[in-house]
């Protein structure tokens, strides 16, 4: 066992962590960041593994830097439609598929 | 509110998945690998124009990534740009006048800027690169557009415009050419790879540095200033 395959292995633990948020968090900044973890849990995994072969290898490190710049775009993108959700809508969570009793459902939609 | 069954049943599933992807990971760790990749660079660094290996990778070996990137950076901040509602980018009301402040600002903007042409240029042959530069570029700006100093550029008018497809625009330009003269896609005449590497990864920085910072910069949604749907 090696020190890259150890995080290999943290990035596999980390990607479990984000998909648990992903899916069990209800607020969209949450899930964002939730993301966002299992993107850098797969940067991880990516180098942790190349590395426990070639030892440091410039490829996948050069593929990661390009999803690196790549998420925080995204990231940045996805925070700009929350705001803009948040303020035409008013809620910070997505709609339920199962309508709720009693659920206000006034704020200026557009 | 979730059931407790349903909440119990998506651990149990990304428990799961989990000890797939990690047992996944373990198997491939005692693979032999097919090729070595590292050793392959290392003999054809010579002819990428630049000495560093990751750099050689992003804007040579495989620069259809790179390409590929940019675009979708461009992509977002279009979008990015087209939710802010604020005829210009640049909010008047987070001017302040706080002259400790500014005097601070006199100091780190220059310095930032020279260290982010100082990235762009060690990416050559150590690390650093486009990337890096201009994320120290839109941090620059950020920095700027927080403590207020006015930054007309961000107009969305044509000169945002063109900073932002310029890095995109180049690049494709120069893959295009080298398509159109008999090459492959994106493969660089040899007597000018230095040159062009350096001229790509310059706009490119320019452009990075631009669109992040427009995307910082479309994020707040001023609640007075803004009209409602349908009105222009």
């Amino acid at each position: 066992m090696s020190t890259p395959l150890l995080y290999a292995l943290t990035g596999a633990v980390l990607w479990g962590i984000g998909l648990m948020g992903l899916i069990g968090l209800r607020h969209l900044l949450r899930k964002l960041l939730a993301l966002n973890l299992i993107g850098s849990a797969t940067f991880l995994i990516l180098v942790g593994l190349a590395q426990h072969h070639n030892g440091p290898d410039p490829v996948p490190q050069a593929l990661v830097l390009t999803g690196i710049v790549v998420s925080i775009a995204a990231t940045a993108l996805g925070v700009v439609l929350i705001r803009r959700y948040f303020h035409l809508t008013g809620r910070t969570e997505l709609e339920s598929e199962v309508p709720e009793a009693g659920r206000d459902e006034e704020g200026h939609s557009g | 509110m979730r059931s407790p069954a349903a909440r119990i049943g998506m651990l149990l599933l990304a428990l799961m998945l989990t000890a797939l992807l990690g047992r996944s990971v373990w198997q491939l760790s005692m693979l032999e690998p097919a090729s070595d990749l590292p050793r392959q660079l290392q003999d054809k660094l010579a002819a990428s124009g630049v000495e560093h290996p990751v750099t050689a990778v992003l804007l040579n070996f495989r620069s259809y990534d790179t390409l590929l990137e940019i675009a979708v950076l461009v992509i977002a901040a279009m979008a990015g740009i087209s939710m802010a509602r604020t005829r210009s980018l640049e909010d008047p009301e987070l001017r302040t006048s706080d002259t400790l402040l500014r005097a601070l600002l006199r100091w780190l903007v220059p310095l930032m800027l020279l260290l982010a042409g100082y990235l762009l240029w060690a990416g050559a042959d150590r690390p650093g690169g486009a990337f890096q530069a201009g994320a120290m570029l839109a941090a620059t700006g950020v920095l700027m557009r927080l403590t207020g100093l006015p930054l007309d550029f961000l107009r969305p008018g044509i000169l945002l415009r063109i900073g932002l497809v310029l890095g995109f625009a180049l690049f494709l330009l120069v893959g295009l050419a080298s398509a159109i003269a008999g090459d492959v896609f994106l493969a660089y005449p040899r007597e000018f790879v230095k040159g062009l590497i350096l001229s790509i990864e310059t706009l490119l920085t320019l452009s990075i540095g631009m669109i992040l910072l427009a995307l910082f910069v479309a994020a707040p949604v001023n609640d007075a200033s803004e009209p409602e749907e349908g009105e222009k």
